[in-house]
């Protein structure tokens, strides 16, 4: 396999300002996030924050409403995704991905899943067709070596014995496997991967981690990783970006993300009454310090504020193009950033809502934030 | 102007006539996602019920009266088309619920083959004319309006309000709708399915048991192989107006209606069939799921 | 099969009961449906109005034998079949413990005698039976001759399952060469034998074989890239009108307009494919059948080219490769090149070869394509067209070469129905000759070869067969027409086999490539498709 890293430190994937929208209503909003070569980068965040349609966008499944999506390539060329048709994005960047509900082709077996991903550089060789119908030996080299590309593959996904059995036979971790498997067939310089470790035991979880090192060690493919488990990510993953409703909140090595107080409350979706634990747990004491002097939850500012007489509700395009109601301010982010600004400016001000609102961090300034709404904090109880 | 005003009221005629067939299709597709090609056929034999009833009427009773002869027709009809639809739901399509998708639909197709060939085989191959029932013919300033366009038109709105109370006010309406949106669910909350899609095949050849005598009193002449062409069309307006739409059939079958009988009056009659086609060929390519389809979304 | 889920109550009745019961619902059913239609029937009388005749008798025949039969199916032929449990799922064939209680060695011995026997008295039998009873033996022989041969293929079944395709292909080779042989001894004369050759070669050998070509054309569209066609039969209309045309208006030659006929199916593919990519399932099946019936209607209405419904007569003959002609008149008329009898099965023998070697090139492109990225991208298509999307495949122009290549065959045969048939006209190309070559695509299996071959020989082949039926005017007097139940029968047919395996004959697909054992993929893993 080739090289692992020339420059290590130059990204592959850059996205800038991306924005989609769905019929006016913000899945994701002014993202900017890097993923370096030969980094495992992982996109995290909670249930609905947008990171499938992330995926969808730099895969071309969407076309962005706004924002540049660049991929460079180890040879140095780079392209704009957002501008490449939908198929051109792993036959030209380079650029595989896998599915959250694993799409394999499950009437043909492994061995064929696997050729068809070799399907463009075995186009050629066949002379499109017409040169491989008349059984010409070129294309029956190139023909013997995606078939040794494949049993490469299968063998590092531990499936070789089952090469010849229907795709859809195979239990479920190792059709994950075989997703990979089939995306790394495509030669890719990018893999991103859709929840790979959904739905796997601790000991299936484990193989996948090591087939992902590997991927990462040997062949020099960048990884970008949608996860909820954290085990994978914090093992496994060199950068981690966080989402919370479409919006980037934090962004960095996977302790720095493990130790931010907005990821701890976005991920783990905690009452608004247990922020303040959080943050005592995280351990930030400054935050602390100001927070006790802060207002009661109990006993903040009424419902009767004129800014959230009512409640608010937004809707939010969710990945898979349903239509989650979310109240705005649900955001978790949202409401620690304003805790803990509104700490750190004088108590009195804190008290005054509109303080709050102005002074919201900026990942969130659309999420209006009111905390301590008994009412509201009701309705975000029903979720993770 | 009293051309395009005589084509307009042509054009509803016929329109209504698919616009009550295409519901079949579309409540069908609606309820079990399959084309009932076997559809057109039933309107057939709706329109061949209506014509023996006819002739029993004429060799029972010295005369009928028109209203009361139409009514019976189409009574006698309704039951008759429902009682195939619900015995070909029951024995061709519904051991197939489920599996394989293209397996209903050559079971449809066979059916539609079997059902055409079983008229041609006792009724005999020939066109069955009958003698006018209503020929009064309306003149209003120039406009000639004939008494059998009136009733169609009369009869086909008053079956699309019976037909949208039933679907949108009864609980049989509601249990249709809840088959429609996911079926497995549907039974977990105790509707039962079975009965659900038997009633729907039900109203579908209810309705085109009364599109097939309204047929036949329009055109007075029927024969075994009209189920293909008007079945076509009326599907062809299905699936214009967004297969699975009540309304949308409605509107297909009218475009189409309006659609042939423009061109026929404007351009050439021979090409009417060919400008439906074509038409609904330009609008599914701008509108990939008809007029009122619901768009599909592919989920990624 | 379709066996009835049973409530709660038939727990407690016995299957007679039961059987009972069921008879009698299906006695009330039959008398509801048909008391219109089989009791009185709409006829002219002499002025020409319609009149209704009655036929109650045969309304209670159709009733009683309904309920009979349902009777006996819920009596003894559930709880059989139950017993059976279908044994062999994967070939379909019956139960090995009934089919070898049915065919035995001293059955066969009898059937072979029979054969002999009545072969023997071929030209006494009128006499020594009279018209009537000679019927029923001629019957009885051919139902003999089918025992026999039904023994001889069971009896080999596992040889014959291990080499199916070579003794296919080398039965089909064969076939011309079989029937004028035994046609020839049979009648005492080669001539004879030629004559007689005649209508196995063209009605059947030459008949199923068009059809297995179009479906395995259409096969490509529908059973490997999963789009549903209905209107294929336009592919074959333009083939069969541009070998019309350009061959009596410029008088090309057969060899010529083959591939420009094949090419102008694919062009109008490609035409046809471009607006309809985009639509999905039934949207796109509903396109299809509407660009079928475009093709259709303009030809029958652009009657300054296509002389209208009218169709074009006087098509050229095929020549054998421009060295020898079948036209009598020629001085290179085949008969007088070798100096033999003149007949006009030379043609027909020709042709059947002619057709089996297309058929045979469609199976090789088909199969080859197949292990081929293009054919690999089409069955990936049918399972999966956003994974398909994920691996860099350009979906649009694999399934535009699937329709293409699809058409393409069906251009070619119908360049050579016109040449077979020497005429065209509109009437060849209605939307039931799609539905025909669907459902020969889907009972065989989407996407098998040898289902679909088979497929072809059970539907087209019976349908034929029935026009043989003449002894049945015996039974029924002379009225009855046994082609009139043809089509009855067919759709009847259709029905009944999708009932009995909704897969189709052969459900498994075979797979492209292997890296240690072929083995076939269960049909419960295959999709179908949903463009």
């Amino acid at each position: 396999m080739s090289d692992a890293s020339p420059s290590m430190n130059d990204a592959i994937l850059q996205v800038e300002h991306l924005s989609m929208k769905f019929g006016g209503l913000v899945a994701i909003g002014d993202l900017s996030f890097q993923a370096r070569r030969g980094e495992i980068t992982a996109l995290i965040g909670p249930n609905g924050a947008g990171k499938t349609t992330v995926f969808n966008c730099i895969t071309g499944f969407y076309k962005p409403s706004e924002g540049m999506i660049t991929l460079s390539r180890r040879d140095g060329s780079s392209f704009l995704l957002e501008r490449l048709p939908n198929h051109e994005i792993p036959a030209r960047a380079k650029v595989a991905r896998t599915f959250q509900n694993i799409r394999l082709f499950s009437g043909m077996t492994l061995l064929e899943n696997l050729l068809v991903a070799q399907h463009n550089k075995l186009m050629k060789a066949s002379g499109y067709t017409v040169l491989g119908l008349f059984g010409f030996s070129g294309y029956r080299t190139a023909s013997a070596e995606s078939i040794d590309l494949a049993r490469h593959w299968l063998e590092k996904a531990d499936l070789v014995d089952r090469a010849d059995d229907p795709a859809g036979d195979l239990p479920y971790g190792a059709q994950r496997r075989l997703e990979i498997a089939r995306a790394m067939c495509t030669g890719p310089e990018l893999l991103c991967l859709d929840e790979p470790a959904a739905g796997l035991n601790p000991k299936e979880s484990m193989a996948l981690n090591a087939l992902l090192m590997d991927i990462k060690d040997n062949t020099g493919t960048s990884i970008l990783l949608i996860e909820h488990d954290m085990a994978v990510v914090m093992q496994i993953s060199d950068h981690v970006v966080v989402l919370e409703y479409g919006r980037k909140i934090s962004d960095g090595s996977p302790h720095a993300v493990r130790t931010d107080p907005r990821v701890i409350a976005a991920y783990l979706g905690v009452e608004d009454e247990d922020v303040e634990t959080v943050l005592t747990e995280v351990g930030d004491e400054d935050v602390i310090e100001q927070l006790d002097t802060g207002p009661d939850s109990a006993h903040g500012p009424g419902t009767s504020s004129s800014y959230l007489a009512g409640p608010v509700t937004d809707t939010v395009g969710h990945s898979e193009g349903e239509r989650v109601t979310v109240s705005k301010g649900a955001s978790k982010a949202g409401q620690v950033d304003a805790r803990s600004s509104a700490a750190a400016a004088s108590p009195a001000a804190a008290k005054q809502p509109s303080a709050a609102k102005s002074s919201a961090a900026k990942p969130a300034t659309k999420a209006q934030v009111k905390p301590n709404t008994p009412g509201v904090s009701k309705r975000r109880g029903g979720r993770k | 102007m009293q051309y395009f005003v005589q084509q307009l009221i042509n054009g509803l005629t016929l329109g209504s006539i698919y616009g009550l067939i295409a519901i079949g299709y579309t409540m069908v597709y609606g309820i079990i996602g399959m084309i009932n090609f076997a559809h057109g056929d039933i309107f057939m034999i709706g329109a061949f019920a209506a014509l023996i009833v006819f002739l029993i009427l004429g060799a029972l009773f010295y005369s009928v009266p028109v209203v009361i002869a139409l009514l019976v027709m189409m009574i006698v009809a309704m039951l008759l088309t429902s009682m195939y639809n619900w015995t070909i739901e029951k024995v061709a399509y519904r051991p197939l619920r489920g599996s394989f998708r293209l397996a209903p639909l050559i079971t449809a197709i066979g059916m539609s083959i079997a059902l055409s060939n079983f008229v041609q085989v006792t009724q005999g191959p020939r066109n069955k004319p009958v003698p006018p029932m209503v020929s009064k013919v309306y003149n209003i300033e120039g406009i000639s309006v004939s008494l059998k366009q009136i009733i169609i038109v009369l009869v086909t709105i008053v079956l699309l309000a019976l037909f949208w109370y039933l679907v949108n006010k009864t609980s049989l309406g509601r249990a249709q709708r809840a088959c429609e949106q996911d079926r497995k669910m549907a039974a977990l909350l105790g509707i039962d399915v079975d009965r659900t899609i038997s009633i729907t095949f039900i109203m579908g050849a209810a309705l085109a048991a009364v599109a097939g005598t309204l047929f036949l009193m329009y055109y007075g002449v029927v024969v075994f192989s009209d189920g293909f062409t008007p079945g076509v069309k009326a599907f062809t307006a299905a699936v214009l107006g967004g297969i699975g739409s009540l309304p949308g059939a409605v509107l297909g079958g009218l475009m189409i209606g309006f659609i042939e009988s423009m061109w026929s009056a404007y351009f050439s009659i021979d090409y009417k069939d060919v400008a439906a086609f074509s038409i609904l060929a330009i609008v599914l390519i701008f509108l990939p799921s008809g007029i009122l389809g619901r768009p599909e979304v592919e989920k990624v | 099969m379709a066996v009835t889920a049973s409530p709660e109550r038939d727990i407690v009745a016995t299957p007679m009961q039961r059987a009972t019961r069921e008879a009698l619902y299906a006695g009330a059913i039959a008398l509801g449906l048909f008391v219109l239609f089989i009791g009185l029937r709409t006829d002219q009388n002499i002025s020409n109005e319609l009149i209704l005749v009655q036929r109650w008798l045969l309304l209670a025949v159709v009733v009683v034998l309904t309920m009979a039969g349902r009777f006996l199916y819920v009596a003894y032929g559930q709880p059989f079949l139950a017993n059976q449990q279908i044994v062999d799922v994967a070939t379909g064939l019956l139960p090995e413990s009934v089919a070898t209680r049915f065919f035995r060695l001293p059955y066969f011995i009898a059937a072979i005698a029979t054969v002999a026997v009545l072969v023997f008295l071929a030209g006494s039998l009128d006499g020594l039976l009279g018209p009537g009873l000679a019927g029923y033996a001629r019957f009885l022989r051919a139902l003999a001759i089918i025992y026999a041969l039904a023994s001889v293929l069971f009896y080999f079944r596992t040889f014959i399952h291990a080499h199916f395709s070579a003794l296919g292909i080398t039965a089909l080779a064969l076939y011309p060469v079989i029937v004028v042989l035994v046609l020839a001894l049979y009648g005492g004369s080669v001539a004879a034998g030629f004559q007689g050759s005649l209508k196995w070669v063209d009605n059947f050998g030459i008949q199923i074989l068009i059809y297995v070509m179009l479906a395995w054309g259409l096969n490509i569209v529908v059973g490997l890239a999963g789009l549903l066609d209905l209107g294929y039969v336009a592919f074959y209309a333009v083939g069969a009108y541009a070998y019309a045309l350009l061959g009596t208006q410029y008088g090309l030659s057969f060899w010529i307009l083959l591939p420009a006929a094949g090419a102008m199916a694919a062009f109008w593919g490609v035409l046809l494919g471009f607006p309809v990519l985009r639509l999905r399932g039934d949207y796109l099946a509903i396109v299809t059948l509407a660009f079928g019936e475009i093709i259709r209607l303009v030809l029958i209405n652009w009657r300054e080219v296509t002389n209208g419904s009218a169709g074009i007569s006087g098509i050229p003959k095929v020549t054998f490769f421009g060295l020898m002609t079948f036209n009598v008149s020629d001085p290179n008329y085949i008969a007088k090149v070798f100096d033999i009898a003149t007949s006009s099965a030379y043609y027909k023998i020709f042709l059947y070869y002619l057709i089996l070697g297309l058929c045979l090139l469609t199976a090789f492109v088909t199969i080859r394509l197949r292990r081929m990225p293009v054919g690999r991208a089409w069955e990936a298509l049918r399972e999966d067209e956003i994974a398909c999307r994920s691996l860099g495949i350009n979906t649009t122009t694999t399934k535009l070469t699937a329709f293409a290549t699809g058409a393409m065959f069906g251009g070619f045969a119908g360049s050579f129905f016109a040449a077979r048939q020497g005429f065209v006209s509109p009437e060849s190309f209605i939307f039931l000759e799609s539905a025909i070559i669907l459902a020969i695509v889907v009972l065989g299996g989407m996407g098998s070869l040898v289902g679909i071959a088979v497929a072809a020989m059970v539907m087209i082949g019976g349908t034929e067969v029935l026009r043989e039926l003449d002894f049945l005017k015996q039974v029924f007097g002379p009225d009855f027409t046994p082609e009139l139940y043809r089509m009855l029968l067919f759709g009847m047919a259709m029905v009944i086999v999708m009932l009995w395996k909704p897969r189709g004959f052969v459900g498994s697909r075979e797979p492209t490539a292997f890296l240690k054992e072929s083995r076939a993929v269960s049909g419960s893993f295959t999709k179908e498709g949903h463009g």
